[in-house]
């Protein structure tokens, strides 16, 4: 048995009270987590580690299984609290001091062996280290994509303009990642609304890319093939400009200035019209074709 | 082998495509629908496809030929509910299903075939194009 | 790395059906969105139907890989049919030597995120697809 494993073993105790000591106030962070918890995940890591550390030093293999899993645990946790990747690596690495103070004082006498166990089992601190930092940084990975699907989802609503007829306004600039979700919620839209006419305004959207106006093109023919009609109002000027420079052939599809014309047409294609109310009341019926 | 069933509705012919269909399944469809055509000298075949969670080209092709088919013999050719993801899934595909009209529903869909029965004029195209 | 692995026949139309569906299960279990879940078992049923009808038959390997944090759904086709001489022509829409619409190839290629494939006359052929979470 190595000095390294014989000291976990023999001196866990004193080992656990220097490291919490010894963890300086800005590792100790006890405006995230309190004396309390810290002690329990301190007291909890040593014994896990010091078992595994007994059986071998390969932090990937069957013994570590407990260690990783709490270590999991630990990053996950302490992500949710607030601390960066670096905090929750500090946690395994504030281990090293009191760990290495006592390698010295058990092979005082040894000076070559004590540089083997300070190696080795700094090594395998340093990738428990690293493991954790690894899970930290997935975590919030995690959350960061998951905090970018709600905001998508909050930022392409599909409004419906009358029976049957849905509309889209587009605002702002749109990447590949943001038009395919608008595809979908317009797509779903109308099949949920019943429409049989939708309107993509994109008088919001300041520019217009290849990439972007594919994307539309195939929403188009999408609903099309669905069988609702589509079109896109709302092109300015500048965009249109951009259209024909970049070879765009919009050739089906119907386009118009104005969400209000685009409106009308929609209307039209339901059969429907909008006359005033006091001609309404004389002839006493909507006209409908 | 399972067939699968299709009902008629005045002169329309109403099919309902419910289940994962394997090539024979499709092929004995569209044998199927030519001959209930021919034989009620139906004027109209709808298509749900409102359960359809997926077409490929085979599928696509079928549908194509069953339109082509309906119209030699006077028919014409309508499908219905598309899944929005179908529908992207097919134009990344690049299939444009030619011939084909198509509805959101069922009923949507009938309404298409009465006013082509009724009128006998040519409806738009799913692509856009006039018969 | 592979995190799960299994081989399925295709021999009969039945069997193509069924490596969709397998495609479908596997794909939820990875939450993969609906549209995207569409898009690759529609490219399955592609190149599940072309290892029939080209390759005379052949299997389906569907893996579950990891790349860094992100998992992916891997599938490969294999067959020992008579090959593919030209892969660009094939690779080409509307090429096609079945009187479809010859979409099968080129089309499954823009369903997914990585796409290879490997043929010799003679030698059988080898299609791989990725989709990633």
């Amino acid at each position: 048995m190595s000095a390294f494993q014989q000291i976990l073993r023999s001196n866990e105790d004193s080992i656990l009270t220097s490291w919490l000591k010894g963890m300086s106030s800005s590792t100790r962070r006890s405006d995230l987590i309190d004396d309390a918890d810290l002690k329990q995940q301190v007291k909890e890591f040593l014994r896990l580690f010091t078992e595994a550390a007994q059986i071998s030093s390969d932090i990937q293999s069957a013994a570590y299984v407990s260690v990783r899993e709490f270590l999991k645990q630990i990053a996950k946790s302490r992500m949710d609290r607030g601390f960066s990747p670096a905090d929750t690596a500090m946690f395994i690495l504030s281990l090293k001091e009191p760990v290495f103070v006592a390698l010295k004082d058990t092979l005082k006498g040894n000076p070559s062996e004590l540089v083997t166990e300070i190696w080795s089992s700094g090594d395998l601190l340093d990738k428990l280290a690293m493991l954790t930092v690894d899970t930290a940084i997935g975590f919030r990975e995690q959350t960061i994509s998951r905090q970018q699907e709600e905001m998508l989802e909050l930022s392409t609503p599909v409004v419906k303009l009358w029976d049957g007829i849905v509309a889209l306004p587009l605002i702002g600039t749109l990447d590949s990642a943001r038009t395919q979700v608008v595809m979908e919620s317009l797509l779903t839209a109308i099949v949920e609304t019943n429409s049989q006419v939708a309107i993509i305004d994109i008088t919001g959207v300041p520019t217009v890319d290849t990439l972007v106006a594919q994307h539309l093109i195939k929403t188009i023919t999408a609903a099309r093939l669905m069988g609702a009609e589509c079109f896109l109002s709302g092109i300015r000027p500048a965009i249109a400009q951009t259209i024909v420079h970049l070879g765009i052939d919009l050739a089906d599809i119907q386009t118009k200035a104005k969400l209000s014309d685009a409106f009308s047409i929609a209307l039209r294609i339901l059969g429907k019209s909008v006359v005033s109310a006091r001609t309404a009341q004389a002839s006493s019926k909507i006209k409908e074709e | 082998m399972d067939r699968i069933p299709i009902l008629k509705v005045g002169d329309c012919l109403l099919v309902t495509i419910q289940v994962d269909m394997h090539d024979e399944l499709a092929m004995s469809l569209q044998e199927d629908l030519t001959s209930q055509i021919a034989k009620h000298a139906s004027r109209g075949v709808l298509i749900d496809i409102s359960s359809l969670e997926v077409v490929d080209s085979f599928i696509g092709r079928m549908l194509a030929n069953i339109a082509a088919m309906s119209r030699v013999l006077d028919a014409q050719t309508v499908l219905t509910g598309m899944q929005p993801a179908v529908a992207i899934t097919l134009v990344e595909l690049g299939m444009s299903l030619p011939g084909i009209k198509t509805a959101l529903n069922v009923e949507r869909g009938m309404e298409l075939l009465r006013e082509f029965t009724q009128q006998n004029v040519g409806l738009e195209d799913s692509d856009g194009s006039e018969d | 790395m592979a995190l799960k692995t299994e081989t399925f026949p295709i021999a009969t139309s039945d069997d193509v059906v069924r490596v969709r569906q397998v495609t479908r299960i596997w794909s939820t279990e990875l939450k993969f969105s609906l549209v995207d879940q569409t898009k690759f078992v529609t490219a399955t049923s592609e190149l599940a139907r072309n290892t029939l009808e080209h390759g005379g038959g052949g299997t389906m390997t569907a893996e579950i890989i990891e790349n860094g944090t992100r998992r992916g759904l891997r599938l490969t086709f294999r067959d020992e049919g008579p090959g593919i001489s030209d892969i660009n022509l094939a690779l080409r829409d509307g090429y096609t030597t079945g009187g479809g619409m010859g979409l099968g190839l080129s089309g499954s290629k823009r369903l997914v995120n990585e796409f290879d494939i490997k043929s010799e006359p003679g030698r059988g052929t080898v299609v791989t697809i990725v989709r990633w979470k």
